[in-house]
């Protein structure tokens, strides 16, 4: 629809090994929350951009470009919406950051991908596929900012020691390139994908408060009570303004 | 590669060049004179055993002759010089009649924008490109400068054309372009990482091609907001 | 001659034996500092030298693995590859430590405090310890800026000249630590110059031997003494303004910020202000000491002494006024253009003075070409051209088109290493048998001088081509601007000249070395000179004098007709000498 099928294939891809990640670390056997998040109201066109200057990039697309702030589904639902426990873990619970690292990848003057969690101290490895230059400025305010540059194909690693969420990722080489961080202690969280739906699974037992961010329009939040073995269903809804 | 100052590319040139040579002229009078009169005393003057040295203390009439003619010299250059310096950089030097497009920089673009068909900037039907700074041939242009976050420096080298761009200033800078082609403007002064990639295409068309990028630029910019 | 067959020891009322910490260590004898200050001096030019060879790397051969790069962290050159936030440390370092680290401690610190005291005929400083104090204040402030490469985001990377707000936000710079530790460093370095200053002048107006005239001093003497007054006025300005800077940093103040009220002018103004005189510090020691050494190669007085030290003072006045040469398009108000355009033309005319003085004193000389006359001569011809490409830039509608492009590099580099830097391979060599007691090797002073000589016009020549074509300075990659494309063969033939150039300057550093243990013993006067430093033994002794010589006329009385030998030492009393008749000097 707006972009490559390589672009979608890579969202999805690194939406899969999310959802490894945070079930790999958290209890086993226990409940989950699933859900999708819908949209209602006019969906707002999102401005093209001008690649011109930037040749490699605007030959990796075949129509032209447009920002992601607001990405709405075909089925009426939101992607890119991060999904998260805030309340009712365990208390003095800890869950090891995993081993295998979150791949950020910069593609066509564009990060796949463009909302996505990670765990305090997991490896995070930033990719630039262009081989043309990008800086990575990550402007948080719990974690100290980096700001790198890589000006060429190559991998930087970099991890973030605080819970923060989100910490903004931008490119100002290319203004326009924006990606958003939800950095966790605990695996418990999800990103909306192409079909609007979100899951985190491996909750023990208890009393949550999950929060649904979107870049544009905020957050919100729900109460959910997960019981062993039955998964429990919780919606949400943004409405455009 | 040039072994030779950049293709002229707008009124400035003239001037500039030709201050450049002055310079020249003058400079490479004084270091050939110099230089030539070193290799000549190291030769001419070099130890012999035997021979002592010529004892003076100095000639006042030389070091009045050393001292008036560089006095001089400089002086003239700077009456020249500011004789151009008023005529492009003076507060009063920007044509009435220059076509205004704003330039917005930031790390790392170069954010112009144009002043749509009312050749106003400020009004609605501005739009803004990024890094592409197009102008039309044999036309006066103020660029008003200003800068998101560091300093920058917009730099045209065939248009001769160099201003800082500070944050918090706002800087009128003008020029006019002579020949018409594809050059590049890029920032010369250390913002940050990605410096070196602060770079911007600038096209000086003919003014009709001006006007039929200008229209087709606007209506692509107003095109680019609506849709999916 | 009084002293000529003193006692390797003259110890003068309160100098007992001392033990090694006090002798060499914390010293208090203005010798044993310059000493200090040369050894610490001379490695800081080796590590800028080392940053610049980095710098010519990546701008000969862009993204390739640098050989040896890879010992280096991932945040700066992953697999050898020079990152450009390292490329911006490398190029802002470098700057740093070559000017406030290496030229300016080699020419203040090591000269000022070596010959002063021994030109002069004094024992010492006015203040020893303060003199210590301030060596020990400059070697800790060259210390907290090496550390910027150690911590957390690297050194500071906002260019030499720190231009806020780059510098001054690290959300915009990307280094936070090292950009403050570049601020607190030049805080100590401007408490170390002023302890300095107040120190040379303090000695020179008060610790002058009998018959020690203001125009008999020499014009190493002369030149240190205005540059000590300059630093004293000028460090100030740098060490508040990188207080103001560091508190825009940390404390949440905003002087430079315009995005909460500050100025970034502000910044440029006072970092110039003390920036231009800067420049002179860096240039008028080299241009005296040079007078010394070519007065002496000639084996002739220097011609127009009297044009000299006007044009010394001359040259530090102006000085003061022209700062604003450096702000020709930085959005200053043009009318200002104007103004500092003519004071920066007239400040030639004092340059050309003294250029035209040197060549007068070769006129009809006897010139004797050991090695630092070499690199005296060499100064003159390659200040010259420095000198000549500062005109290009002065004309301000010039400047407009060279301003901040590769002609400002050549530029700087033809004052600073063809002016400075020879200038200090030909002092180095001509007191080493003071410092020593050994003279270096005259036939690998000659190789490094020719070596030296070549490569560096090689290196430094072709950036006038390059800026000319309006390369801008700072860039990581040129090859990013299609009109740059073309320079890369030139480039490449620059950095493989910069690779020869430096190479060549191990020549220097290993004849030094070697010298230290196995030279050529020194007699007390090698090059029949006139100073009174020559008087002493070689090394001079801790005390200098055990009594005070009395100075009978200038220090250049070469091919006097009144003696048989071509030199007349100011000490030697002929017949129709009378002594004089001046107050007695402190601390005698």
């Amino acid at each position: 629809m707006r972009k490559l099928g390589m672009v979608m294939a890579a969202v999805l891809a690194c939406a899969a090994a999310l959802g490894v990640s945070g079930r790999g670390s958290g209890d086993q056997g226990g409940g989950s929350i699933t859900g999708k998040v819908r949209f209602t109201g006019t969906k707002p066109a999102m401005p093209m951009i001008d690649m011109t200057e930037e040749a490699t990039c605007k030959a990796k697309y075949t129509s032209p470009p447009r920002e992601e702030t607001v990405m709405v589904n075909a089925n009426g639902t939101l992607e890119n919406v991060f999904v998260y426990v805030t309340a009712g873990l365990p208390a003095g619970a800890t869950y090891p950051a995993p081993a295998t690292p979150v791949v950020l990848d910069q593609t066509g003057c564009h990060y796949v991908p463009h909302v996505f969690g990670i765990m305090v101290d997991q490896a995070l490895q930033i990719k630039n596929s262009d081989g043309i230059l990008h800086n990575i400025k990550a402007k948080g305010t719990k974690n100290r900012p980096f700001n790198i540059s890589q000006p060429s194909v190559m991998t930087s690693e970099r991890k973030f020691s605080a819970p923060e969420v989100m910490v903004p990722l931008e490119c100002n080489v290319h203004g326009w390139m924006h990606a958003w961080v939800g950095v966790l202690p605990h695996p418990f969280f999800s990103v909306t994908g192409r079909d609007g739906s979100f899951s985190i699974k491996g909750l023990p037992p208890g009393t949550y408060t999950i929060e649904a961010w979107q870049e544009k329009y905020g957050t919100q939040t729900a109460t959910v009570t997960v019981t062993a073995g039955a998964p429990k269903t919780q919606d949400f809804t943004f409405a455009a303004h | 590669m040039h072994w030779w100052l950049p293709q002229q590319g707008s009124t400035f040139a003239g001037p500039i060049d030709g201050l450049f040579i002055a310079i020249l002229i003058i400079t490479g009078i004084a270091f050939v004179l110099v230089e030539a009169g070193l290799v000549w005393f190291i030769f001419r003057y070099r130890r012999r055993p035997g021979r002592k040295a010529f004892y003076t203390h100095g000639n006042a009439r030389a070091e009045v002759i050393w001292t008036v003619i560089p006095a001089v010299t400089m002086v003239a250059l700077g009456v020249i010089s500011n004789h151009y310096w008023v005529q492009i950089k003076g507060r009063n030097s920007i044509p009435a009649n220059a076509y205004p497009i704003g330039i917005h920089a930031k790390q790392f673009e170069w954010q112009v924008t144009y002043p749509g068909p009312d050749g106003k900037l400020g009004t609605a039907d501005d739009f803004t490109v990024r890094n592409q700074l197009h102008v039309p041939v044999g036309r006066p242009i103020v660029v008003h400068l200003s800068s998101e976050d560091v300093i920058h420096s917009f730099f045209v080298p065939q248009l001769r054309v160099r201003q800082d761009v500070v944050p918090g200033m706002d800087i009128k800078a003008w020029f006019e372009a002579t020949v018409p082609g594809d050059y590049e403007l890029g920032c010369s002064q250390l913002c940050g990482m990605g410096h070196y990639k602060m770079r911007a295409r600038v096209t000086v068309h003919t003014q009709a091609d001006f006007e039929v990028w200008l229209k087709q630029a606007a209506q692509a910019a107003a095109g680019g907001g609506t849709g999916s | 001659m009084t002293t000529a067959a003193a006692p390797q020891a003259a110890p003068h009322a309160g100098h007992a034996p001392m033990s090694f910490w006090r002798k060499y260590i914390f010293s208090t004898d203005h010798k044993t500092i310059g000493i200090q200050f040369l050894f610490v001096s001379l490695f800081f030019l080796l590590v800028g030298g080392v940053l610049a060879m980095q710098i010519r790397w990546q701008l000969g051969f862009p993204g390739r693995p640098m050989p040896g790069g890879g010992i280096l962290p991932e945040t700066m050159a992953p697999g050898g590859v020079i990152l450009p936030e390292y490329y911006i440390q490398l190029v802002t370092m470098h700057g740093t430590f070559m000017v406030f680290f290496a030229i300016m401690p080699l020419l203040v610190g090591v000269f000022a405090n070596f010959l002063i005291p021994l030109k002069l005929g004094a024992h010492d400083m006015a203040f020893p310890r303060i003199n210590m104090w301030s060596f020990w204040t400059a070697f800790l402030a060259g210390l907290i800026m090496l550390a910027g490469f150690f911590v957390p985001d690297g050194a500071a990377r906002a260019g030499w000249t720190s231009y806020a707000p780059l510098s001054a936000r690290p959300d915009l710079s990307g280094a936070s630590y090292g950009q403050m530790l570049w601020c607190i460093s030049l805080v100590c370095l401007g408490l170390s110059s002023i302890l300095g200053s107040v120190n040379y002048i303090t000695t020179v107006i008060n610790n002058r031997a009998p018959g020690m005239t203001w125009f008999r001093m020499p014009l190493s003497v002369w030149s240190l003494f205005i540059t000590a007054i300059l630093g004293l006025l000028a460090l100030p300005v740098l060490s508040g303004a990188a207080i103001m800077l560091l508190f825009d940093q940390t404390i949440g103040t905003h002087f430079f910020d315009p995005a909460a009220g500050g100025q970034a002018l502000l910044w440029q103004h006072l970092f110039w202000f003390f920036g231009h005189p800067e420049v002179y510090i860096l240039i008028l020691p080299a241009m005296g000491m040079v007078s010394d050494i070519i007065a002496n190669g000639s084996r002739k007085p220097i011609f127009g002494y009297h044009s000299m030290v006007f044009a010394i003072v001359g040259i530090a006045f102006l000085g003061w006024m022209v700062w604003g040469h450096h702000m020709f398009v930085s959005g200053m108000n043009p009318t200002l253009g104007s103004t500092f355009m003519v004071s920066t033309l007239i400040i030639a005319v004092p340059s050309a003075i003294k250029v035209f003085n040197w060549m007068g004193t070769m006129w009809r000389g006897n010139l004797h070409f050991h090695v630092p006359m070499l690199n005296a001569v060499a100064f003159v011809a390659m200040f010259v051209i420095g000198g000549l490409s500062g005109i290009y830039m002065a004309a301000t509608p010039l400047d407009m088109f060279i301003h901040d492009t590769y002609f400002i590099v050549a530029h700087i580099h033809y004052v600073l290493f063809g002016g400075s830097l020879f200038a200090l391979f030909a002092a180095i060599t001509y007191w080493y048998p003071k410092m020593f007691g050994r003279l270096m090797s005259e036939r690998w002073g000659k190789i490094h001088f020719w070596l030296t000589f070549l490569f560096y016009n090689c290196t430094f020549f072709p950036m006038h081509i390059y800026g000319m074509g309006g390369a801008m300075r700072r860039l990581y990659d040129p090859t990013q601007y299609d009109f740059l494309k073309p320079y890369q063969p030139l480039n490449q033939f620059i950095s493989i000249s910069a690779f020869l150039l430096f190479a060549t300057q191990l020549i220097f550093f290993l004849n030094f070395w070697w010298s230290l243990f196995k030279g050529k013993r020194a007699e007390q006067n090698p090059w029949h000179d006139n100073g009174l430093e020559w008087t002493l033994p070689s090394p001079a002794p801790h005390g200098n004098w055990e009594r005070v010589p009395t100075v009978y006329r200038g220090p250049y009385e070469f091919s006097s007709p009144q003696v048989a030998e071509d030199y007349l030492p100011q000490t030697r009393k002929l017949p129709t000498d009378r002594e004089p008749v001046l107050a007695p000097v402190a601390g005698d």
